[in-house]
This record gives structure tokens, sequence and C-alpha cells, in this order.
């Protein structure tokens, strides 16, 4: 090394190439960020000017950002809940989940096949241009376009030839939406949907600027590009850290809107969202924040700090049914009666979710304007009780011709969460059945492939629903052919029930038969392990209204307001 | 010298070529698709949606489309990011952590420097051995513990800092501490090393001789002689604080690209793993290139054995 | 060198020139230098160094209670107690209980198991292919370093963590799927660090005269050379445990560490951090106190070892 001491000027050289360098970057990036959010402050003094009542910031997080503000190709909770700020569709569902009408005026049909929608005419984009019917069959249509390949797609298929159009079997002009004027707009089902006002609230069913969207296949990916019609504008988007949205002046009903900005971050780490919420940096933490920590919620909740409300998503354990030992109904049963719910949600799950027996959680809207569940409760479908499980797992031991119970894996996808409630059945299983049962766990796009190709003996899942409806819950997950019933579950009779229930005369008929088929399937042949319906844990700053969480537990900000 | 330039940078191009080969296979065989989701669709959305990214095609059709778009500067769109060019997201979320980066690298060399010149000068003495013992303890407390533990007493109890962001200057407080406390120790014993090294040389016997003082002298001589090999590490600590932040990140919700490494892999989305991938390798290449052209410059004899490495 | 150093310095006047030597460091030297081997010097100079010896005991009292903690321990680290949650330290948990009712102190010390067992059996595994693979290149030279010196550049070059996670996601999550993915990188620092020693020694004279007498090229590089080189890579592979550690913790953090219910430090430290918010320090306290101190110990015993090795340090 003495080497060196003779070469100074090529050691100071390489000092000031490297930190030269560095230093070229560093500013380099400052600019471009400073750049980046000029056009996000022009708007913000836009916004404030022409406001006149006293500014009103709403703060809260998400945990992931949303992947698209393009209606068509909105897939989640993170752009339905931007969405449901940005965009303004037919309906809108209430704080009771009920669809009201949003932009439109009048919807008129006898036999929940045929609808007439009369549109409202005061309603702009953007960009000035007034909203009409047009926005709304173009949107459809491609939406149903196979090359927009839009993954909610099947939300449209109730639109007469939607699925076959899609599927490249039909043109677009036979799909059945059709704009009779500029305020008119004709639709035509496959089969009478007595729900369709509901579905008219789904995010795939918003409208789209025509001319915005031929235009740029990216319109929807910054927020200058977007051409939107909501209460709010989207006035900054800085990507993977926040997006702004401002109240829009021109909402037909701005009155009724109170916050004047709202700044969503995205933050992944939930102990970090909790200390932001305790800092004061956000008003609000609920499900798509990321939940508050577990540990903390009893506390909470005690000094009336946190919220807990019901969730219309149901937690459960699918059992392979076509695999031994979980091909015998006794086994099945004899793992659903080992199973302490209570205690599970008391120490593990902590958010005072409800013990399940059915499919179908509490929240879900039923016949004659009462819950499902009042009408058809889950209670009597089976019991806990450890002696009878040990008979019963004896009984079916024996029907297997099983002198001792196999190996077999519970498979859950990685989560503290999955991880400590597979971890406390599993030990009650131990305890209580004297058997054995593995763990192991994958991450989410290996293991949802492991649960759909059934290479699993137990498998963690839970449901959420897309509309408030039952079907969510019956069709999609019992029924032998859906793509959802990754335990292969499989009863003629309920299948039966299921097909008998689509073109049943009445709602009331309609549900009286899916709730027949939940009852077969959960009580009968105990089809999987219903654990606990959903709840979620809303905290929220003192001096915000009407901020609440709606059936499915997405936050419904737009009508908030602040003291 | 040029030769030596040349060859070193050819090499690089045939490592990055062999790199995206293999990432790209890898990728695809792992079980999982970008397209795939808890619901299932219909048969029609999914042969819509593999049409229109083109998985639909043999494999090797991709790889040549891939590399083609590549080749002309392309990277993709994001799959699952709708309309998200992948060159615009790894380019946004650079600045965050390359600045965050920076201000890691400039405390871990200064501090690690300190702790190691007050070791080496004190050698086997006390100071020694509690400046080696601190510098130990960075290393020693992981930035998964000490991040958390930063965020929880100094911003949420104490209220010094934000919990979270990147937006003023104190901001950079705690990620820099979390992110430098492990580099500060690895410094700090190679400055210690050398310099005791060094301060056995004879040209510091030399100056200390002369009647120079021992401030002039450790100043002057023997840490410009010893600082080396921290040069030289430069490259490779940059880039290693870079590519390996995606924890702090995570924690003090930064808007950076370690962000979307790990989602990326777990979304399964191709074109971004892609772009990640070749982001972070062409910055550690080129870091440990520049690191072997640095070393070369500053010392001749490393060209017969090729350059190789700090040690 | 110690002694030339202080030969040289008493020919001058200036008094800051001098250090004050301990009595026993003085006569240490005196006695030291002459009579012993090689190794019996080396082992000296390390006995000598209090922090890495420090170290060293800690490194032998961690492994030694995560052997013996367990097995006379009553409870057990997977039976979940959900009347017993969130217990503090007491007599009969002495480090508490977590979120499931389960014992601490059981938990840390079955952790300390896998941790330890992931971080050692990677260290040898990248020793053993780093001895092979950076022997074959430094001994043989010319083309044959060239093409496999390229090989391990190229691997080195690929982002260490998309290796990991790629890998996690192909295989299942599991002890062996982590040491496999440290390993697919980890033996190439190993390997140069071979290679530079048996280049440097290939061309003694034990070497030359070995290879005259007709020896194989394996029965050179691995009787004599690697020996000889023992220093450096004894030094590489104490200092690669800690960093093994430091990774099972880092990939349980993001969810890819081994299967529940067993613990490992970096699972437990996961599941502890989300816990200080609500008080239960001790769930975050315990593995990650002995996490530290076990990468801690392993660090200061390697710079002592590598202190004690590298002459150009001796005093």
């Amino acid at each position: 090394m003495k080497g060196n001491f003779k070469k100074p000027v090529h050691f100071m050289l390489v000092l000031v190439i490297a930190f030269s360098m560095l230093l070229a970057a560093c500013s380099g990036n400052n600019n471009g960020g400073n750049n980046a959010q000029d056009p996000a402050n022009n708007g913000a003094n836009n916004g404030a000017a022409e406001e006149n009542k006293t500014p009103q910031e709403f703060r809260f997080t998400l945990a992931s950002e949303p992947p698209s503000l393009d209606p068509a190709l909105m897939t989640d909770a993170q752009s339905s809940i931007v969405a449901a700020g940005l965009y303004e569709g037919l309906t809108r569902l209430n704080t009771k989940g009920e669809p009201e009408n949003a932009l439109a005026q009048e919807i008129i049909t006898e036999d929940n096949q045929n609808y007439t929608i009369k549109l409202r005419q005061d309603a702009k984009w953007s960009n000035g241009d007034p909203v009409t019917a047009k926005d709304f069959e173009f949107a459809w249509k491609r939406a149903l376009n196979p090359e927009t390949a839009s993954e909610y797609a099947y939300m449209l298929f109730y639109l007469e030839n939607g699925e076959k159009y899609n599927a490249g079997e039909a043109s677009a002009d036979d799909v059945g939406v059709k704009a009779t004027d500029d305020y008119t707009l004709e639709v035509k089902l496959y089969t009478p949907a007595p729900y369709f006002t509901s579905l008219l609230s789904h995010y795939t069913y918003l409208p789209v600027h025509q001319a915005t969207v031929e235009g740029a296949a990216d319109w929807a990916a910054e927020a200058n590009t977007i051409v939107s019609n909501g209460p709010f504008r989207l006035t900054e988007w800085k990507h993977a850290d926040k997006l702004v949205l401002e109240k829009n002046p021109d909402y037909y009903n701005a009155d009724a809107i109170n916050f004047t900005k709202v700044t969503i971050s995205l933050v992944e780490d939930e102990n970090t969202v909790y200390q932001m919420y305790e800092t004061d940096k956000i008003d609000w933490i609920g499900a798509q924040a990321g939940s508050v920590p577990s540990d903390l919620i009893p506390q909470l909740v005690e000094q009336k700090k946190a919220e807990i409300t019901a969730v219309a998503s149901t937690y459960y354990y699918l059992f392979n049914n076509n695999k031994v030992p979980f091909n015998n109904v006794n086994v099945r049963k004899a793992f659903s009666m080992s199973i302490d719910r209570q205690a599970l949600i008391d120490n593990v799950a902590k958010a005072n979710q409800t013990p399940a027996f059915g499919l179908v959680p509490p929240s879900i809207a039923g016949p004659e304007g009462k819950m499902f569940r009042e009408v058809y409760p889950d209670t009597g479908f089976s019991t806990e009780n450890v002696e009878e499980a040990k008979a019963l797992l004896a009984k079916g031991l024996q029907e297997l011709g099983l002198s001792e119970f196999p190996e077999v894996t519970l498979l859950y996808n990685t989560s503290e969460g999955h991880k400590a409630i597979a971890e406390a059945a599993v030990d009650m299983w131990r305890t209580n059945l004297g058997v054995e049962v593995k763990l192991a766990n994958q991450e989410w796009g290996t293991f949802l492939e492991t649960r759909k190709a059934g290479q699993f003996d137990i498998a963690r899942s839970g449901w959420g629903a897309d509309i408030n409806h039952p079907i969510n819950f019956t069709y999609d997950l019992i029924y032998s052919k859906s793509g959802n019933n990754d335990g292969k579950y499989n009863n003629p009779a309920v299948d039966k029930l299921l097909d008998d229930s689509l073109v049943s005369s009445s709602a009331e008929e309609s549900m009286a038969k899916m709730a027949e088929a939940e009852k077969i399937a959960l009580s009968d042949d105990m089809a999987v392990l219903p654990m606990y319906y959903y709840t979620t844990v809303t905290m929220i700053k003192p001096g915000f209204e009407g901020v609440i969480s709606d059936y499915a537990g997405h936050i419904d900000w737009v009508h908030g307001s602040k003291k | 010298m040029l030769r030596f330039i040349v060859s070193k940078f050819l090499y690089m191009l045939l490592s990055l070529f062999l790199l995206i080969t293999a990432t790209f296979m890898l990728m695809n065989a792992v079980p999982g698709s970008p397209l795939q989701s808890e619901k299932a669709t219909s048969e029609a959305v999914q042969k819509n949606l593999e049409a229109y990214y083109g998985l639909d095609k043999p494999l090797i059709v991709q790889y040549g489309k891939y590399m083609n778009n590549l080749l002309h500067g392309d990277m993709g769109i994001s799959m699952k990011k709708k309309f998200q060019s992948v060159d615009k997201m790894i380019a946004d979320s650079f600045g965050p952590s390359l600045r965050l980066g920076i201000s890691a690298v400039i405390t871990a060399v200064v501090v690690g420097c300190i702790l190691g010149i007050i070791a080496a000068m004190y050698h086997r003495k006390l100071l020694d051995n509690l400046a080696m013992i601190i510098a130990v303890i960075g290393l020693a407390i992981p930035s998964i513990v000490l991040g958390p533990l930063l965020q929880y007493t100094l911003a949420f109890k104490l209220r010094w800092f934000e919990v979270s962001g990147l937006e003023g200057p104190l901001d950079y407080v705690l990620p820099t501490i979390a992110l430098a406390s492990g580099p500060i120790a690895f410094i700090a014993r190679l400055l210690r090393s050398t310099m005791i090294e060094v301060l056995n040389a004879d040209f510091i016997k030399t100056a200390k001789s002369k009647g120079l003082s021992g401030y002039v002298i450790i100043v002057r001589h023997a840490l410009r002689n010893s600082m080396l090999p921290v040069i030289t590490y430069l490259g490779p600590l940059t880039a290693g604080i870079i590519t390996g932040s995606v924890v702090i990140e995570k924690i003090f919700a930064i808007p950076g690209i370690g962000k979307y490494f790990v989602q990326s892999v777990i979304d399964r989305d191709y074109p971004l793993i892609m772009g990640i991938t070749i982001f972070y390798a062409v910055i550690l290449m080129v870091s440990r290139f520049l690191a072997d052209v640095a070393y070369v410059l500053v010392d001749p004899r490393m060209r017969a054995s090729g350059g190789k490495g700090a040690k | 060198m110690a002694n030339q150093h202080h030969g040289n310095a008493s020919d001058h006047l200036s008094p800051e020139l001098f250090e004050k030597l301990e009595r026993e460091e003085v006569l240490k030297d005196e006695v030291g230098r002459k009579s012993l081997t090689a190794w019996q010097d080396i082992r000296m100079r390390l006995l000598s160094n209090k922090l890495a010896m420090v170290g060293f005991w800690i490194i032998i009292l961690i492994i030694l209670a995560s052997i013996l903690i367990p097995w006379i321990s009553p409870q057990d680290h997977y039976t979940t107690n959900l009347q017993n949650t969130n217990q503090p330290p007491s007599s009969t948990h002495w480090f508490g209980t977590d979120d499931l009712g389960r014992d601490l102190m059981e938990r840390t010390w079955k952790g300390a198991q896998i941790s330890i067992f992931v971080g050692v059996v990677a260290a040898l595994i990248d020793l053993i292919i780093g001895i092979i693979y950076g022997g074959i290149m430094g001994y043989f030279g010319g083309r044959v370093d060239e093409v496999m010196n390229r090989f391990s550049e190229i691997l080195y070059s690929i982002p260490y963590l998309l290796v990991v996670i790629l890998l996690l996601v192909v295989m299942e999550p599991s002890l062996t799927t982590i040491i496999v993915a440290m390993s697919i990188t980890g033996w190439i620092n190993m390997a140069w660090i071979v290679r530079g020693q048996v280049m440097q020694l290939k061309n003694q004279e034990y070497a030359l005269a070995s290879k005259s007498l007709g020896a194989s090229a394996f029965r050179i590089i691995f009787r004599h050379l690697i020996p000889n080189a023992m220093g450096p890579i004894l030094v590489t592979l104490t200092l690669t445990v800690p960093n093994a550690i430091f990774t099972e913790a880092f990939l349980s953090f993001l969810g890819l560490g081994v299967q529940s219910p067993t613990a490992s430090w970096g699972t437990m430290i996961d599941d502890g951090v989300g816990a200080i918010f609500s008080g239960h320090t001790w769930r975050l306290l315990f593995p990650a106190l002995f996490l530290s101190l076990t990468i801690f110990a392993f660090n200061v015993f390697g710079d002592g070892l590598r202190d004690a090795f590298d002459p150009k340090l001796k005093k």
C-alpha cells in the first residue's frame, strides 16, 4: 500500500468523480420531484378560489395503490374507494347499502329484465362536456369488448349477449344496452335480476368519457389526463405515495358535498398507519388502510376510540371434499365441532367477529326489507361439542377404513392474522381430537394456484360480497360447477335448488331456495368449516361525520363532513 | 488500461444478458400468473386478458418480443398497475430511494471513519475497544428492529420526528440511521485495519520523526492513505443500501423503489419484475465496474490480477 | 511489526512517540515470539484479545442455552393457551407469553436453535462450495479461472433479494428453502477469498515440491494449499454465520420464513414489533436481544480471529 502515497492526484480525482456523480444524480431527482408537483399546486389554488365555505380536509391511507382508475379495469377495493369520489354512476348505495338514484332520474321496469333509465340532464364531465346516456352505452360495451381485456367484464354479463360479445361470439350491436336519446338508456338483461339497481352502483357500470378514452389508452394513469364526472376531481396522483382529490364545484349536487380536499396516502405497514393516526397525520383507520394492530383493539374499543362494524365477508376453511379423510362427512363435522369459535375470536382475531355456522354474513340484505340472517338464522346449522366430535371422528375413520388419522396439512396464505388463527385451530384439533395437523403457508399467488388446483387437505378461505345479495355466498361457493368452489363440494340437490332460485318468480322465493341450499350444504354436509363473519375496526378523529363503512366494509367518505 | 475497461464493460453486458434471460425464464416458471384473481372469472375473460398481454404466445416468442422492446428502450407496461409504464414507475420511485441512500452512505462514511480513526489511533487500548463495540452494536441490531424502535420512541412517543414520509430534511434522520447502522460498522473496521497498517509504515514514522503533530499525521498522511479501501467500497455500498432498503421503506412509508420490488414478485407483475431486476443489476454492476476502474487507476499493480475486489 | 517499531522509536527523542506498555504485554511478547508454532501463536493472540473472548463465551453460552433450556423446560413451544395470552414475564413464564399464550422462553430458545442452525449450515455450505470452487479457480488459473470467475461474477450481480424471493415462491417456505436460497449466492465471497489465497500459495516452495513429486492437483489443493489458507477462510466463516442469521430474520420479516408453529428469532421479531404499541414489549425484547447478542458475539469473535491471523496487525 505504500505506493498509494505517491498518487494523491489520482486519489483525489476518484473522490471528486464519485461525489460529483452522486450529487448530480441527487439534484436531478429533486428537480423532477418539484416539477411533478407544480400542476397539482395550480389545481389546489383554483379549487380554493372557487370554494366559499371553510375548507374541510379529510385524510386517510390505503394499504396499496389503486391499480387503475379506469372503471372498466378496476378490480379491487382500493380502486372502488377512490372511484366513489371520482365518478358518478346511475345509482349509488346509501348508508344502509340500498341503491338510490344518482345520475339516473328514473328507472322504469315491469319485469326486472327490461329497463328504461332516464338520466338527469345537468351532469357534466370535468372538461365541461355533458354526461349523456351514450357515455354509459360506450362504457359498458367497451368493458365487454374483448380487446379491452377487462377482468370484471363478467359483472356486465347480465346484459343480453354481454357474455357472447366478450367471448367474440356476438357483435357490440347485439349487446342489450342502447342510448335511444341523449338522456334515455334502454337496457335488456338475459334473465330477470331484481337486484339490477344495486348492480348499477358497481364500478364496472360507471360511465367514461368517450373522446378521452379513445384518445389515449393510458388516460386513467395520471391525474392530469383523467376526465371524470363525480363529486371530486383528482388533482394530484404521486404514484406509490399519495392521491389528492378536491371538491368538484361543477358537480350537480355540490351542496351535499362538504369535504374540500381529500388526501389519500399509500402506506403499507399497519403499525405505521396507527402511529400516523395517533400523531394526527391521518383522520381515519379501517380495513383497506391496514387494520388497527390486533392487540390494541379491545383496549381501543373500550376507550371508545375505535368502533367495530360488521362486514359482508366470511372467514372459513375449505375441506378438500375429494380427498381422504375429508371426503367423509363425519370427519368434516368432527373438525368443525371441535373448534371453539368464540375463544378464537376473543383471543386471536379480537375484533368481536360473529361466530359463523353458515356462509351468508349477517350484513347481507334479505327478503322484505329484513336482513337475510334474520329470516334464515344459521344458529341451528351445527354445534360445538368436543365429545360428539370425537365420536364422529372415530365413526368417520371407521367408515373410511382407517386405523389412525392420516397426515394432513392446513394451507393458508402468508399473513400474521391467518397464521395466528391457523396455529390456534391446529392446537384445538390437537387438544380436542388428538390429531396432528401440519401447517403450511404460501405467498398469495402460489396459494391461489395451489388452492384452485385442489392440492390441499384444508385451506384457508375468505369471501366478500361484490353486491349486497346472498347469491354471492351461495351460487358462488357451493354450486358444484362454480369456479370458486375450490373444495369441490358436489351435491346435486343443492345444485338443483340454486338453479331453481335463479328462475324463481319472486325475490322471496329465490332467497328461500338459496337459504335451503345453504342449510343442506352447511348443516347436513359440512361442505366447508365456517369460522366467523368479518367485522372491520375503524377509528375516526372526533368532529368527522358521515364517514362510514358500507355493507362490505369499504370506507364511504364521499358524503362526510367535519365540524 | 483502455483494454481493461472495454473488456470489463463487455463482460458486464454479457452478464446482464444472461441475467435477463435467466430471470425471464425463472419468473415464468414460478407458479401463479399476473392475471389470476381470487374470484374465478369466465374463460372468455381469461382468454382476452392473456391475448392482451401476449401471454398466450409460446414463452420463446414472449422472450423475443421482450428483448426486442428492451433493445429499443421500452420496458413495457405494468400488468397490475394498469397503463403505468415500467420506466416511469422506476424513474419516479428511484428518487426517494436514491436520496435516502446517499444520506445513509454519507452518514455511514463519516461516522464509520471517525470510529475507525479512533480505533486505529488507540489500537489495543480502551478507546479502540469502545469504538469497535459501538460499531458492532450498530451492526448487531437488525434494521427490522432498529427501524420500528426508532419510529416508536423518537417519532411516536417523543414526537421529535414524523412517523412516516420523506418530505422535510428531518424525515431523513430515522430511516438514515436505520440504514446506516450496519455499514458504519463495516467502514469502521475496514478503516481501522488499513490505518493500523499505514500507521506502522515507514513514511508515517518519517513524518513523526520530522516532528509533525499527531493530528497532522493522522489527517494529512495516514487517513489519506487508508481511505482507498473505503473509497472502492463506496460504489457497492451505495448500490447495496439502495437495493436493500425494502424493509425500511415499508416501515417509514417511503415511496421508493423497494416498495415495488417485493410487491411485483408477489403480484407476478412480469414487466415490473424484469424492469426492477435489470435496474438493480445495472446499479450493482456499474458500481462494481467503477470500483474496479477506480482501483486500477489508483493502484496499477492491481491490473495484473484483474482488479478484483476490495480485499 | 511491534518490536521493530519500538526499536526505531527509541532512536528519537520526542516523548509522544512512546507508548506505555502494560507489563503483561511486554512479557507476553517476549515469551510468545520465538518458540511457538504458528497455530499456538494465533491462539495466544486470540486468547489475549478480551473482546474476542467475550464474544466466544457468549456464543458458547447461547448455544448451550438453546440446547439445554428447551430440553429441561416443562413447557413446549407450540401449545397455545388462550386463557393466558400476553402475560408479562413471571416465575412460571420467565420471558412472558405471546398472543396465543405460548411460553416465550421456550420459543426464544427453540428459535435460537433454528436461527443458529440456519446460520451454521449456511456458513458450512458456503465453506464447502467456496473451497472447492475457489481452490480450482486459484490453482488452475488461466482459462479455467477466467471462465469460472466470470460465472461467479454474473451470479454475484443478480439482485440477491430477487433470487431469494423467487426461490421461496417456487419452493415452499421452509428451513431447507431458506438455506438453499442463501447459499445460491452466499458461497461466492468465500470462493474469491480462497482463490486469492491459493493463487498466492501455489507458487510457494512446498507446493511446487509436492507437484514435482507427482502429487495430483486435488491432493495439492486440499492437503497443502487449503490448510495454509485456513486463516482468512475461518475469519470469513465466522462472519458468514451472523449474516445468515440476519438474512433469516429479514426473510421472516417479509413473511418468507420458517413454517409456523416453529419459531425462529426472525418470525418472533416480526410478531413482536406489532406488540410494542399494546405495551407487550417483552414479545420483541427477548428475541431481539438474543439475536443482537449473537450477531454481536460472532462479529467481535470474527474480528479477533482476523486480528490474530493477520500478522500485519499483531503487536
